[in-house]
């Protein structure tokens, strides 16, 4: 599998996102600078990572959104190919429409990092065939994870079985306690909840192998 | 337009003691400037002197005290006198770390405050050459119960996080106490952790002439000025007016700044460095200026104002000189570099102008419109600076707190939740949830299992350091020798408890007036005491701070001298943390206990003795410590230590407590293991010198015969419950608590205290 990780300014979990790429493929993840990069032909899998891109001054993503390489990333979207945008990467999705919803601030105000158990709604995506159900523990770092979106793509994103994860113990307001949520081809995959940071010999636990051993059996 | 006339006429008008005073120069210094400068200043070169004499930045009344510090070890590759200590970690890499205060600020407008506090001892790491990878912050507030208390902590700790966070550097590690001595003063110390490889590590020191002054990051405001005379008085009522003094962070073009610095320090187009800080411009240049030439003899600078990015126009020489605005970096490069340097900070959308040169003529010369307006001689301003023998006299011994006129508890499972559920000892939770633990991916045990020290893995290896903040103020106020000891000797036996060998510390000295001989006798006696613990452990000060005028309305805070320390895992797979106890575990207990309750929690919290009534502190003996901490480590490399937690505040009581707690197992102990001691001394006195471990229960017997050998003493105290118990945490036949009712305790106190209304 052959896979990219888009740097912003700002970004901060870009070497979190490049260690976990590498631990599951066994190859270096190409870094693409978001404002001369390219995501080399042939990538597989696009992660787009957590972080602060330009500070999330205006609005979460908002910036990162419009920046020159998003041209890129639709065109591999549009091709079919795997992304997989994580906290400040979710907020980004949304903002350049590859995911429906937005992310606002946490219903309790603060920034909130703690452990947190995720329900997996389905292992017959792209991101979890590799697990075999149940429940996940899975860190969560941020300030803006409260997803909103109109009751009709709610019910619209539950009857495709495109809500990836919900939380057990709601953290941040999120409607219906979702996590995560895919795209309609099922190729994007957007979350709040740091899968790269729980890859093993981390406080973060384990529970995050299974999403990329998930996608090297897709691609 | 700008009046560039009015504004030269002002910066080069001759100033005279009236005005001195008014920048905090006395009398006395006022002597000393006229006689290094043979004439009467100007008011740019009266505000840089200002500055660079300020205590903040000269250090003037401290300076002859801190010198008795050790500073070396066969690990030390820089001790005090540059951006931050580096320590030789093996395999050709250092880690460099500073712990630094930002209480003023912080008191006035706790976000911003605490926020560029983050900022700002980042800077000092990555200015070194290394990428920051741990935060800690040791916070001090005033009692919960002061109307500001709570605004205090809410708008300190979104500060800390709100830049760490977006910087993107893990806050792995800290503390945070409460008491009424801070209420006019609280305390704000961030320390920085970074790695570098050796061959790349960066110095103020080594500019020559005739190379280019490189001035990068934000631009100039006139935010921050005078920021560090602030810090160098004392506060009184109404001082929150000085909020324009207080600077605005921007923790993303901090991050920008540190890729596009790391990025340009793998290439060979440095030849100094320095970060604006406290006194931004003025001191960076002067410091560099001071440190520089090949043999350290000191060079000069000329700097054209004009080129200096600024955020507003009309600025004067003066403000620009004095201003502490956030994010920017001061470098001397090699001529032939400059291009490829800017090339670097284009990437990152960052200001990068040469704003002067480097000379030989051992002066600081600044221009303004073409005119100049500072022309002076860099050597008084720094070396040459004030330094002061102040008068102080030696704090009196308390007498012994007399146990035999006081009563035992009717309820001892009572105390033990009182004293897990007051605010020194009630989690932090609400704290550390708002702070990214876990970005960089390194992060093994952190503030989430509430251990001895943070582990963060160096990246890509099995090693890790292990990193602690500690400070006891009641051991202080009591006895500032003892608890100068104390404070060392915690660092070590924390580090040493996760299995570590510790290597330095960092200091961060928060006293009041140093101008009042009670307080500088504090200063100079837990200087002291530290001082000796740091050699008898082989544990240099190799950074640090010292934050004076802690004091308000003549009221000073308790003396808080807080150290960082720094220790070396070799092997991950050997560590110890509190959580991991199992059922069946034995308690065993490292050190001897004698009961000592003097400065004690329980002191203070249950029999409400706070001051000369509470008693001397526990005394240390340095040689048991470092003898019992090297033990421990020696069990925890050898793999047999299933939980660990040293002994301190609240006594045997409170660490087995936190031991269950984290493992989720209830324990029991049993006060008359010792026949020697009452219940209450055995169960909550701090004696130094300790630590709990939890080990297999059948394995005891060995673990006697080593202690044995190893001289050191051991004790049985307790074990891990199993079955019905395991949600029981039994005090012998004294009574006993559900694990569930101390957790909530436990955890419930600060939460529900910040959220409550004013």
């Amino acid at each position: 599998m052959k896979t990219a990780v888009i740097v912003f300014p700002g970004s901060n979990c870009d070497r979190d996102a490049e260690v976990a790429l590498r631990a599951a493929t066994g190859q270096d993840p190409a870094m693409v600078w978001h404002k001369d990069g390219t995501i080399p032909e042939g990538t597989d899998l696009v992660m787009v990572p957590g972080g602060f891109s330009y500070g999330d001054y205006l609005r979460c993503g908002a910036v990162a959104a419009n920046s020159p390489v998003i041209s890129q990333l639709r065109a591999h979207a549009e091709r079919g190919g795997y992304i997989l945008g994580v906290c400040n990467g979710f907020q980004i999705l949304c903002e350049t429409g590859l995911l429906p919803g937005a992310l606002i601030r946490n219903a309790g105000l603060e920034f909130v990092c703690r452990p947190e158990v995720l329900k997996i709604e389905s292992t017959n995506t792209a991101f979890t065939n590799a697990y075999s159900g149940g429940e996940i523990t899975i860190p969560i770092a941020h300030h803006d994870g409260n997803y909103v979106a109109d009751e009709d793509t709610l019910n619209t994103l539950e009857s495709e079985g495109r809500v990836a994860f919900r939380y057990v113990d709601n953290p941040n307001g999120s409607a219906r306690d979702i996590a995560g949520v895919i795209s309609e081809n099922g190729r994007v995959l957007g979350m709040m909840p740091h899968p790269e940071r729980a890859i093993g010999d981390h406080e973060g636990g384990t529970d995050g192998r299974g999403m990329f051993e998930s996608l090297l059996s897709a691609a | 337009m700008t009046d560039t006339s009015a504004i030269i006429t002002a910066m080069q008008a001759e100033q005279d003691e009236t005005s001195a005073s008014e920048h905090g120069i006395n009398a006395e210094e006022w002597d000393r400037l006229i006689s290094r400068l043979g004439r009467k200043p100007n008011l740019v070169e009266l505000g840089i002197y200002s500055v660079m004499w300020s205590e903040h930045c000269s250090y003037k009344s401290s300076r002859r005290h801190l010198s008795k510090f050790p500073t070396k070890n066969k690990h030390v590759i820089q001790g005090p006198g540059e951006n931050a200590g580096v320590i030789d970690i093996g395999d050709g890499q250092a880690a460099i770390f500073k712990m630094e205060s930002h209480n003023h600020p912080s008191y006035i407008e706790p976000y911003q405050g605490a926020a560029t506090g983050v900022g700002g001892i980042l800077r000092d790491v990555f200015t070194m050459g290394a990428r920051p990878i741990a935060l800690v912050n040791a916070l001090r507030f005033g009692d919960p119960s002061h109307p500001k208390t709570r605004s205090l902590v809410a708008g300190v700790v979104a500060g800390i996080g709100g830049y760490g966070n977006c910087v993107g550097v893990p806050t792995v590690a800290g503390e945070t106490e409460f008491h009424s001595g801070y209420n006019g003063n609280i305390l704000v110390n961030a320390m920085a952790v970074g790695l570098a490889d050796q061959d790349k590590i960066f110095y103020a020191r080594g500019a020559t002439p005739g190379n280019p002054i490189f001035y990068v990051g934000s631009k100039t405001g006139r935010d921050g000025i005078h920021g560090a005379t602030m810090a160098s008085a004392e506060f009184s009522e109404g001082d929150e007016d000085n909020r324009p003094t207080v600077q605005v962070g921007d923790p993303f073009t901090e991050k920008l700044l540190i890729e596009a610095c790391l990025e340009l320090m793998a290439t060979d187009a440095i030849q100094a460095i320095q970060d604006m800080g406290a006194a931004g411009l003025t001191s960076s240049s002067v410091e560099m200026a001071d440190s520089g030439g090949e043999n350290g003899e000191g060079i000069g600078v000329e700097m054209d104002l004009d080129k200096v990015p600024q955020r507003e126009t009309g600025m004067s020489a003066y403000e620009i000189m004095l201003s502490e605005s956030q994010e920017r970096m001061l470098m001397v490069l090699y001529s032939d570099k400059i291009e490829l340097a800017k090339q670097i900070f284009e990437k990152y959308d960052l200001d990068a102008e040469v704003i002067g040169m480097t000379t030989d003529s051992g002066r600081m010369v600044l221009k303004q419109f073409g005119e100049t307006v500072c022309d002076i001689p860099v050597a008084p301003l720094a070396e040459d600076a004030p330094n002061y023998d102040r008068p102080w006299v030696e704090p009196k011994k308390r007498a012994p707190l007399d146990m035999e006129s006081i009563p035992e508890p009717e309820d001892y499972g009572e105390v033990l939740l009182k004293l897990m559920s007051c605010p020194d000892m009630a989690s932090k939770r609400w704290i550390w949830e708002q702070y990214d633990r876990h970005v960089m991916g390194d992060t093994i045990d952190s503030s989430q299992s509430q251990g001895n020290a943070a582990i963060v893995r160096i990246h890509g290896t099995n090693k890790a350091l292990a990193i602690t903040s500690d400070c006891t103020p009641r051991y202080v106020a009591a006895d500032p020798y003892e608890g100068g000891k104390q404070i060392v000797a915690e660092a070590y036996r924390n580090l040493s408890a996760v299995g570590a060998k510790p290597i330095a510390i960092t200091d961060n000295l928060n006293f009041g007036n140093p101008e009042k001989p009670e307080t500088m006798g504090y200063i100079v006696k837990a200087i002291e005491g530290m001082a000796e613990a740091c050699g008898t452990l082989d544990f240099p000060v190799v950074s640090g701070n010292v934050s004076l005028y802690n004091e308000t309305d003549g009221i000073a805070i308790p003396p808080t001298p807080v150290v960082g320390g720094v220790g070396l895992i070799e092997d991950l797979d050997k560590v110890a943390t509190l959580k991991g106890a199992q059922p069946g575990d034995a308690l065993i207990l490292i050190g001897e206990t004698k009961g000592h309750l003097g400065a004690s929690l329980y002191a203070r919290e249950i029999l409400g003795l706070d001051g000369d009534d509470a008693g001397p502190p526990p005394p240390v003996d340095l040689e048991t410590e470092k003898k019992n901490a090297d033990f421990v480590r020696e069990l925890v490399e050898r793999g047999l230590v299933n939980a660990v937690h040293d002994v301190s505040d609240g006594g045997i009581a409170c660490a087995a407590t936190e031991i269950a707690l984290a493992s989720g197992t209830g324990v029991i102990f049993d006060p008359s293991v010792n026949d020697k001691l009452n219940t209450t001394a055995w169960l909550f006195g701090e004696d130094s010198g300790r630590t709990l471990l939890a080990v297999a229960g059948d394995k005891t017997a060995e673990y006697v015969v080593m202690a044995s050998e190893a001289g050191v003493d051991l004790e049985i105290v307790g074990q891990c419950n199993k079955a019905a118990a395991k949600d029981l945490i039994i005090l012998g036949t004294y009574g006993s608590l559900r694990l569930s009712d101390l957790r909530s305790a436990h955890e419930d106190w600060l939460p529900t205290y910040m959220s409550k209304m004013d």
